[in-house]
């Protein structure tokens, strides 16, 4: 749309090494100068089913996929019809591979051009289909063969140099080849100009940037279960704490994982766990342990398809409502969503700093699509925040661990802080922390735990807003959905059309005062999330008034919103 | 991790601490002559005979009765969620080694609802001291059967003939899943059971320590355990082989020392290798 870029997908079958080819082009384009993001698709089989690696790649940054692919290369085309839904291609498309392509990516794709990759491969001495792909499709988006050449050698060198100068020769056939291909028109990458971009640059997913974010927030305890799509966040997490003094404990199930953290935080230690939508089920009793007790932890939940075991590998934004709503009892709590690969550090080290600060639980919605994809980004600065939990100076006799403060933040002691001794407790409890069922007790506590949170100042974190300050339509999203919607924007902006964005990245507690400022002037609001019933729209419908129109477009998992289905929307009511 | 201000008052000298100087002053909500208040009584004893300072100690518990025990104890305490005491205290001594952490359960809170953690806890032997005060009975939600109550005992509300189901065996459990201490003591014997406490606190490792805590109100039988109870007929062992024997003989009476292992325990060194995170952050630069 606005941004000039080439979108790519690699095919192969099991053992055919796609993935590794698809991370090699990335990180190439990278070295070029350029920005990128690379999804992954793979089969059911654990390893080694058939594959696919979609990319993206353009000279400045890039937040979603495109609404089509440019080039379907496939180092093979055993079962990758299974893809076609995920790789739409048009008249403007070209399909490179062996032998005639499934016929669903053949109907569509405009030119279609025979290209043997195993059989270039054997013409070399140790050469591998995956690199001769990697060839070809450098070739075809304009890669300098310098900046593949310094990826194989990062990727292959401990390998050996006779393994190195193999890849590097399969690349070399793979590129030589890709001069007889047709000669493709839509490759709008302006690759003089921008090459030379000096702007530091990070290869990272989203479960990564999580996982900085976190350690920036100063998380220094994490007790980990494994689940797609989160379990990255965890891999990244267990070599990284040790290293700045924490500690990652693999935890025997989520139940335990929760507590695990809370025990940490109760200790004094910031702490955090990452999970999928099962395990935040799962988690449930002990969130509201951490909101009653008022034991500050942070929960990434990476969504993926539900409900249930649901789909593993492949996004949907539709835990919205158990993380708003799956606590029992009145449980203020902080749910936030980060909206981008790179935001995903921002988002997390906010929600841990502010979890610490008013002692609640933040549940962090992260989802597959930005968890388990790949982006060339610029580097992300540190914006310096870290935990600052209010601990009492002095303690004498009289402390209260829950006492009624104006702010509702109650400062904490921490075990070893003679004078502070205190017991944490689920129960309705006093100031003092003894349990109490009476009436005053209870709401006094409930308010308290309350106005901490709706007396904060959130700041303008809160949203992202973009577009036009004179618009009188709005697209009003949330979360990964922001990439999309995003794009859509922009290219109704360069049409002339005027459209404003608003991308909440604080879901709880609810902001109206904020939304119906950067709301003025608007008449109709379209509201975009990734869902089958709307969670988002229905949130905004019970806690908000909006002085306008208002339209849902929910649309459920597995495949990604694209932005030309906001447009079309867009486009179609206004 | 953290700056703490407590002392062991042993070593600063200054003050001596008696048994009654852990104890918070709150009124336990306890049935007048439940097992329980010998727990409490044995507890600040031990703590007395260790000089601990209240503040160095943390009493980590579920939901029951038994899991009452923190908030009449001065020291630092959690009261939690049923069943998920013992991972709340894996937390909290992991990143604060500092800290002595004693974890408290009831049968129904330690070996059903909690039964998955307490495998783990065992296995993963981190510095814990666990007391479970078993009345083969769920006490708090008035007198269901639990994972330890004799088949044949007719009167849990929700088991009626009983459950016919062979009882949990906490110690042959524990020893197999890697307990590295195993005692049982009398909730209603302050003086045995305190000598007892001490040991578990002070070996290093997961303590498992099984305590007989009669519920005079669901099960009044249980005030004869008093009389049935005898010492240990044999020295404690370091055989795993040898203490798998003897557990799974015994009749749940014999009161003492009866496992002492020397696995090492489970703690993360946190110590920083680093410091600075620009470390972390340079394997993302392209
Ligand atoms: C998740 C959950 N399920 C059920 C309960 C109800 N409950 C409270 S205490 C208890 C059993 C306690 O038994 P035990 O641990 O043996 O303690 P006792 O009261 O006998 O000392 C149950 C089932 C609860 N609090 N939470
Ligand atoms: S019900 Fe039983 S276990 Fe609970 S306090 Fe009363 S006597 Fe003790
Ligand atoms: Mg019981």
């Amino acid at each position: 749309m606005t941004v000039p870029s080439i979108s790519i997908t690699m095919t192969g079958s099991g053992g055919s090494g796609v993935m590794t080819a698809g991370n090699l082009l990335l990180e190439a384009a990278g070295r070029a100068g350029w920005f990128g993001m690379m999804t992954r698709s793979a089969g059911p089989q654990i390893r080694g089913g058939e594959a696919a690696a979609m990319l993206r790649l353009s000279s400045e940054p890039v937040l979603a996929h495109q609404d089509r692919y440019d080039i379907l290369l496939g180092i093979d085309w055993k079962n990758a019809d299974r893809f076609a839904a995920e790789i739409p291609l048009d008249a403007d498309s070209l399909i490179v591979g062996p032998g005639e392509a499934p016929a669903i990516f053949a109907e569509a794709a405009g030119q279609q051009f025979q290209l043997d990759l195993p059989k270039i491969a054997k013409s070399v001495s140790g050469g591998r289909p995956n690199m001769v792909a990697l060839g070809v499709a450098a070739a075809i988006v304009g890669l300098p063969e310098e900046a593949v050449a310094q990826v194989i050698d990062k990727a292959l060198g401990r390998k050996g140099a006779d393994a190195v100068s193999a890849g590097m020769e399969s690349v070399r056939a793979g590129m030589e080849a890709a001069k007889a291909l047709p000669s493709f028109n839509s490759l709008a990458v302006n690759t003089e100009a921008e090459t030379t971009s000096q702007e530091a640059r990070w290869n990272i997913s989203g479960n990564e940037a999580c996982g900085l974010g976190a350690v920036r927030g100063g998380v220094r305890f994490v007790a980990a279960y494994p689940i797609t799509p989160a379990t990255e966040v965890l891999e990244w997490l267990a070599p990284a704490l040790p290293k700045l003094g924490g500690a990652l404990v693999q935890a025997e199930d989520e139940l335990a994982s929760v507590t695990q953290i809370i025990g940490g935080s109760f200790g004094g230690t910031p702490s955090l766990t990452a999970t999928s939508g099962p395990g935040l089920a799962l988690m449930m009793e002990s969130i509201g342990l951490a909101v009653a007790s008022e034991t500050p932890i942070v929960v990434i939940d990476v969504m993926r398809g539900g409900p249930s075991t649901g789909i593993p590998t492949k996004s949907e934004q539709s835990d919205l409502n158990i993380a708003l709503y799956g606590l029992h009892g009145d449980a203020p709590h902080l749910v936030l969503a980060p909206l981008t690969i790179g935001d995903c550090v921002f988002t997390t080290q906010w929600s841990v700093v502010l979890a610490e600060k008013l002692q609640t639980a933040a549940i962090v919605l992260s989802d597959q699509a930005l968890g388990q994809t790949r982006a060339i980004i610029p580097r992300q600065q540190d914006v310096g925040m870290v935990a600052e939990r209010e601990v009492p100076a002095t303690l004498d006799e009289d402390y209260q661990r829950y006492a009624n403060t104006e702010s509702g933040i109650s400062p904490m002691s921490i075990p070893g802080q003679a004078g502070g001794q205190y017991c944490a407790d689920g129960l309705a409890h006093t100031p003092t922390g003894l349990p109490s069922s009476k009436a005053d007790d209870h709401h006094l506590q409930m308010d308290k735990r309350l106005h901490k949170l709706t007396n904060y100042e959130f700041s303008s974190h809160w949203a992202e807003i973009e577009g036009s300050d004179d618009a009188e339509v709005a697209v009003l999203t949330w979360g990964s959905s922001y990439g999309a919607a995003s794009e859509a924007v922009a290219a109704m902006q360069a049409e002339g059309k005027k459209v404003r964005l608003i991308a909440m990245r604080l879901l709880s507690p609810a902001q109206p005062e904020k939304l119906a400022d950067s709301l003025q002037g608007i008449s109709k609001v379209l509201v975009v999330e990734q869902s089958h019933s709307g969670q988002f729209y229905r949130y905004l419908r019970a806690q908000y008034d909006i002085d306008a129109q208002v339209r849902s477009m929910a649309v459920p998992g597995p495949l990604a919103i694209r932005p030309s289905d906001v447009l079309k929307t867009l486009s179609e009511w206004s | 991790m953290i700056a703490t201000t407590g002392t062991h008052l042993s070593e600063g000298g200054c003050q001596i601490m008696a048994a009654k100087d852990y104890k918070s002053g709150v009124k336990p909500v306890w049935c007048p002559g439940c097992g329980d208040y010998g727990v409490l009584l044995s507890l600040t004893k031990t703590l007395a005979e260790l000089q601990l300072s209240p503040e160095q100690v943390s009493v980590i518990s579920g939901i029951g009765c038994s899991s009452r025990i923190p908030a009449y104890l001065k020291t630092f305490g959690f009261h939690g969620v049923h069943g998920r005491a013992l991972p709340l205290a894996t937390g909290l001594k992991v990143s604060r080694p500092d800290q002595t952490v004693i974890v408290a359960s009831g049968d129904g809170d330690g070996f059903s609802i909690g039964g998955n953690h307490f495998l783990h806890a065992c296995r993963r032997n981190v510095n814990l001291t666990y007391i479970v005060m078993d009345n083969q009975l769920y006490g708090m939600t008035k007198g269901q059967a639990s994972p330890t109550s004799a088949p044949d005992w007719e009167k849990g509300k929700l088991t009626p003939g009983g459950t016919g189901i062979n009882p949990f065996h906490p110690l042959v459990v524990g020893l197999a899943s890697g307990a590295n201490f195993i005692a049982r003591v009398s909730g209603t014997d302050a003086n045995g059971a305190v000598p007892i406490l001490k040991q578990a606190i002070e070996h290093p490792g997961f303590s498992l320590v099984h305590i007989l805590s009669p519920c005079i109100t669901y099960n009044r039988d249980q005030l004869e355990w008093k009389k049935q109870v005898r010492q240990a007929p044999v020295e404690a062992t370091s055989d795993p082989a040898q203490a798998a024997r003897r557990l799974m003989t015994d009749d749940n009476l014999n009161l003492g020392v009866l496992y002492k292992g020397n696995r090492k325990p489970y703690q993360p060194d946190l110590k920083a290798q680093v410091d600075s995170l620009e470390v972390l952050e340079e394997q993302f630069a392209v």
